[in-house]
């Protein structure tokens, strides 16, 4: 019983951090929600009795992919001093899932 | 108005997908299956040289899957390399003096070093293996590269050809050479199959290695060039 | 009705969820991860229902950590291609870019977060 509860309660993280990477409007918060989501992928691969993959989702999902993404995301959202390349705040599709 | 019709229609299409995914993972649930993969591998695994099922299905049993893979990161590593700004390399900027990210280097590249190692080393009996070394290997790459250590051999040049082109090459010539000595592509001779699956995981964690690394590193760096992009970042 | 197969459905969820994301965002990189949620779905739906039976399955196990390699690549070249546009285009969508420029800024209201 405890074990479906763990295990219910780490896919509604799952699921959560999935929507929360969509639905943030802030770029840096969506990356930082990405990398919470590869950690729990790792989790979920332990759960799944698969220590190989856990342990390649924790080096690559959570730690490769969130400095590249990071590394992006400081580039591409940060460095404004162009006002007209405000593109994911006025048109709304940036929290379409609410 | 437009917009709000435009996203429930993808809404529904959305969740006709999730249904019918649904519907078919439950369907296939409830038929048993016609063969027993966990099974048939355990029967075999003697024959594959190593103890660890995965390591024998990865670089034995399917090992062409795992040729093509590295294939494909080459690929993908030299597409990368090509938009590189190999003046980046040398950009003083990208020399941080961030005293936190100089002390968490001191410390964990040793440590990421020797941890690639043991990952590569347990591939054979445990949890571990080509992949994970190289992924760590990679970060521990990043981490120097973030800290502005200069790193020649990610130039353009004769070493970076040769370290990504490493994995692939040897995956190859183990394939074609069992091709030539009479037995089936990529069927290792029995008696060699733990030494050629060993030196086979340890060039495909450089290459591995290498082909992530060079895709971080080529990532332009676009300060100096674009004015408009400002100092901010 | 097993764990490994409720992370299946978890799977079937991540996969809409990605796909969604991935039609409806525009900015590129928003819609990289999109694609990286939908690739993760795949992986959970495989290994998941490989294993409805509760005993662990090697062969799909091995068959996703290539693909979670491939994954990265993958992603990490896209961020290259991204950035390399971006360079170019000064713009983070494939929208056309006359509706950016007649578009009065909006400077407020966006990115309030920034650390910087």
């Amino acid at each position: 019983m405890i074990e479906w509860a763990l295990d219910g309660l780490l896919v509604l993280a799952l699921l959560v951090t999935a929507v929360a990477t969509l639905a943030s409007r802030d770029l840096f918060r969506a990356v930082v929600m990405f990398i919470a989501f590869g950690l729990l992928m790792a989790l979920v691969w332990v759960r799944l009795q698969a220590p190989d993959i856990a342990l390649a989702e924790a080096a690559i999902g959570a730690g490769l992919t969130g400095v590249l993404l990071l590394d992006a995301a400081r580039h591409l959202g940060y460095g404004r001093a162009d006002p007209c390349e405000g593109q994911d705040s006025d048109d709304g599709q940036a929290g379409p899932s609410r | 108005m437009m917009r709000f019709l435009g996203v429930a229609i993808m809404v529904a299409i959305c969740l006709a997908f999730a249904g019918g995914l649904a519907l078919t993972v439950w369907q296939i649930a409830g038929t048993p299956a016609p063969v027993n993969l966990p099974h048939l591998l355990a029967e075999n695994l003697d024959a594959s040289g190593v103890d660890h099922p995965i390591t024998a299905v990865l670089l034995n049993f399917r090992s062409y899957d795992t040729l093509l893979e590295i294939g494909v990161l080459v690929i993908a590593g030299i597409a990368g390399i090509s938009m590189a700004k190999t003046t980046s390399l040398e950009d003083p900027d990208l020399r941080t003096s961030d005293s936190l990210l100089y002390a968490l280097q001191r410390w964990f590249v040793p440590l990421m070093l020797v941890l690639a190692g043991y990952l590569l080393w347990a591939g054979s009996d445990r949890p571990g293996g080509a992949f994970q070394a190289g992924a760590v290997l990679a970060a521990s790459g990043v981490m120097m590269r973030l800290g502005g250590i200069p790193m020649d051999f990610l130039r353009p040049g004769m070493l970076l050809r040769f370290g990504l082109a490493l994995g692939f090459s040897v995956f190859l010539l183990v394939a074609v050479a069992s091709a030539l000595a009479g037995s089936a592509f990529l069927a290792y001779p029995e008696a060699f199959a733990k030494p050629l699956i060993l030196i086979i995981e340890v060039v495909l964690t450089f290459s591995i290695a290498m082909v992530l690394l060079a895709l971080f590193v080529s990532a332009p760096v676009n300060r100096t060039e674009e004015p408009e992009e400002g100092e901010a970042g | 009705m097993t764990p490994s197969l409720l992370y299946a459905f978890a799977g079937v969820a991540l996969c809409s969820i990605g796909l969604f994301g991935f039609v409806r965002i525009r900015h590129l990189l928003r819609k990289l991860m999109a694609f990286n949620l939908i690739g993760s779905g795949v992986f959970l739906l495989m290994v998941g229902l490989a294993q409805r039976g509760g005993q662990p399955d090697p062969v799909p196990q091995a068959l996703v950590l290539t693909g979670i390699v491939v994954a990265i690549a993958a992603t990490a070249l896209a961020v290259v291609l991204i950035r390399r546009y971006y360079h170019l285009s000064g713009q983070t969508t494939l929208a056309e870019p006359r509706a950016k420029r007649a578009k009065p800024p909006a400077p407020t209201a966006n990115r309030e977060g920034s650390p910087e």
